[in-house]
C-alpha cells in the first residue's frame, strides 16, 4: 500500500492527474478513431452515430473526456514550460491555473451541449 | 555475423540509452505539436456542439478542405505516437514491461493508431 | 497546543521483513527526533541500530523516514511532526536495502553517483597533472551560478528515498546523482561532459523523471534536483535534435 502522506504536494497531484488523464486518453484514442472511421462510411450512418451520442450517459462521458483532454493539455504545457523554459516559480499557482482551465473547458462544453 | 551470433552479444547499453532518448525527444516534440493542435481541437468542439451536431454540418466543414485534412493528419500522427510512448512509460513503471522488443511494439501501436486516425480524417475529407 | 507528556514511538526493528516496536519516550521541550532515537537506544533498548554523526545538520547521516516522510532527524523538531496523541513513526530511509532497524544501506545510492560520472575530470590535465593556467570563472558569471546551484549537496539520500521513479525503476540514477552530473556539466573546467551526458541519458537517467518534484520538496538543503534534471533533459534534447551527440 502506497503511503500517501509524503505525496500531497501540488506538483505530485499534478503528476497523478497527468498520468491518469494520459492513460485514459491514450486508451480512448484508438476507440475514437475507429468509431469515427466506421461512422463516416455515409452521411446517414454518421447521423445515426451522432444520434446515439445524444443519450445522457454519452454526454456525460464526452464531458469527462473534454475535461481530461483540457487537463492533460494544461498539465502538459506546464511540464514543457518546466523542462524547456525552466519556469520553477509559483508551481502551486501554475498547477491551480491548469486545474481551473480544465474545469472551465468542461463547463463551457456542458453549457453548449445542454 | 550471423543472426545467432548477434543474439549472443549483450545489447549495447549506450545504444539502448540513445534509443530511449530518441523516444523521449519524440514524446516532447509531439507534445509541442499537440499543445497547439489540442487547443484548436478543443475550441472546435466547443463551437461545433452549439445547437447539436449533425452529419451535414460536420461534412460541410471537412469535405474538400485540404488545410483541414493536413491539420488532422499531423494531429493524428502526433497523438498516436504521443499516446503510445506514454503507455510505454506507464507499462515500464507499473508492470515492468521493458526492452527493445516492447519499445518496437509500442512504436508499431502508435503508428497503427495514427493510421486509423488518418483513415478517419480521409473519410471526412473525401 | 498542549504537548503530550509522553511520546508513543513506533520504531522499525529488523531487516526488510521486520516489524514495528513501540516505545514510550518522555516528551521534552525543543526535542529533536534524533534525541528521541538516542533516548530509546541509551535508556530503553541498547540493541537499536541507527546512524548519526554531527547532530547539527552538516553530515547528512541521520536521515530516516519520519511519519512517512524522509527527513534529517537531527534537524526535525518533534513538535513539528508529532501526531495529536504523541505518535511518532520511524523507519529507515525508503528505496534502499535495510541493514537493520533504522540503518539503511546507502551503497546503491553511491554506486549510482559513480555511474552518473559524478566526479570532476580536469579538462587540461587528464593524467591528473596541474593545468598550465588557472581557469578563471568569475563568481557573478552565469556559468558559475549554474554550477553553484546544486553544489551544496552532501549526499544524505533524502531525495533518493523520496523519489517514486527510483521505486518504480531499479536502474534509475536518482535525483542526487543527476543533480551532481548537472553541476559538473555546468563546470567549464570539467572535461568529461560528453561521457557524462551519455551516462545520464535514457530510462536509467534523466528521461525517466516525471517532475513530481518530491526531491525538491524534501531536500533539507533547499536544493532543486528536479530543476537540475530538467536542465539535463534540455541539454540532451537540443544535442540530440541538432546531432551534437
Amino acid at each position: 500500500m502506497m503511503d500517501l502522506r509524503p505525496r500531497s504536494h501540488p506538483t505530485y497531484l499534478a503528476f497523478i492527474v497527468h498520468r491518469v488523464s494520459g492513460l485514459l486518453l491514450a486508451l480512448f484514442l484508438p476507440l475514437h478513431f475507429w468509431a469515427l472511421g466506421s461512422a463516416i462510411s455515409g452521411e446517414a450512418r454518421l447521423d445515426g452515430f451522432l444520434r446515439w451520442t445524444e443519450n445522457p450517459l454519452a454526454k456525460a462521458a464526452e464531458t469527462a473526456l473534454v475535461v481530461l483532454l483540457a487537463a492533460h493539455l494544461a498539465g502538459g504545457v506546464r511540464v514543457l514550460a518546466l523542462e524547456f523554459l525552466g519556469w520553477r516559480r509559483r508551481q502551486k499557482d501554475v498547477v491551480a491555473v491548469s486545474a481551473g482551465f480544465a474545469l472551465l473547458a468542461g463547463l463551457l462544453f456542458l453549457l453548449n451541449v445542454v | 555475423m550471423s543472426a545467432s551470433d548477434r543474439r549472443d552479444t549483450p545489447e549495447n547499453p549506450q545504444r539502448r540509452a540513445r534509443a530511449q532518448t530518441h523516444l523521449w525527444v519524440a514524446q516532447r516534440l509531439t507534445a509541442m505539436v499537440l499543445g497547439l493542435a489540442v487547443l484548436v481541437h478543443l475550441a472546435t468542439i466547443l463551437v461545433a456542439v452549439r445547437g447539436g451536431l449533425s452529419a451535414a454540418e460536420i461534412l460541410e466543414r471537412t469535405r474538400g478542405n485540404g488545410a483541414w485534412l493536413a491539420f488532422y493528419a499531423v494531429f493524428a500522427l502526433a497523438a498516436g505516437l504521443h499516446g503510445a510512448i506514454g503507455l510505454r512509460n506507464i507499462a515500464a513503471e507499473t508492470i515492468g514491461l521493458r526492452g527493445r522488443g516492447a519499445d518496437l511494439a509500442w512504436l508499431a501501436i502508435g503508428l497503427l493508431t495514427a493510421a486509423f486516425g488518418i483513415r478517419a480524417a480521409l473519410g471526412l475529407y473525401a | 497546543m498542549a504537548e503530550p507528556a509522553c511520546l508513543k514511538v513506533s520504531v522499525w526493528r529488523g531487516g526488510a521483513d521486520g516489524h514495528f516496536a513501540r516505545y514510550e519516550v518522555p516528551a521534552r521541550e525543543n526535542q529533536t527526533v534524533l534525541d528521541v532515537v538516542t533516548h530509546i537506544q541509551r535508556e530503553l533498548d541498547p540493541s537499536l541500530a541507527y546512524r548519526f554523526a554531527c547532530r547539527v545538520g552538516m553530515c547528512g547521516s541521520c536521515a530516516m523516514t519520519v511519519n512517512g516522510r524522509a527527513r534529517w532527524t537531527c534537524r526535525t523538531h518533534v513538535r513539528k511532526v508529532v501526531g495529536a496523541g504523541g505518535e511518532l513513526e520511524l523507519r529507515p530511509l525508503a528505496n534502499l536495502p535495510v541493514i537493520r532497524d533504522l540503518a539503511a544501506d546507502l551503497s546503491p545510492f553511491f554506486d549510482k553517483w559513480q555511474r552518473a560520472k559524478g566526479h570532476f575530470e580536469p579538462k587540461d590535465a587528464p593524467d591528473g597533472a596541474v593545468p598550465e593556467d588557472f581557469a578563471v570563472v568569475p563568481p557573478g558569471s552565469k556559468a558559475r551560478q549554474e554550477a553553484d546551484a546544486g553544489i551544496e549537496c552532501i549526499g544524505c539520500g533524502v531525495c533518493y528515498a523520496s523519489c517514486d521513479v527510483v521505486a518504480w525503476n531499479g536502474d534509475y540514477l536518482g535525483p542526487a546523482a543527476l543533480n551532481r552530473a548537472w553541476t559538473l556539466v555546468n563546470d567549464v573546467r570539467d572535461g568529461a561532459c560528453a561521457q557524462r551526458l551519455d551516462a545520464v541519458a535514457g530510462d536509467a537517467g534523466c528521461h525517466s523523471c516525471h517532475s513530481t518534484q518530491s526531491c525538491t520538496e524534501r531536500c533539507p538543503k533547499n536544493l532543486d534536483p528536479s530543476a537540475a534534471i530538467a536542465g539535463l533533459k534540455r541539454r540532451l534534447f537540443w544535442d540530440t535534435l541538432l546531432g551534437r551527440r
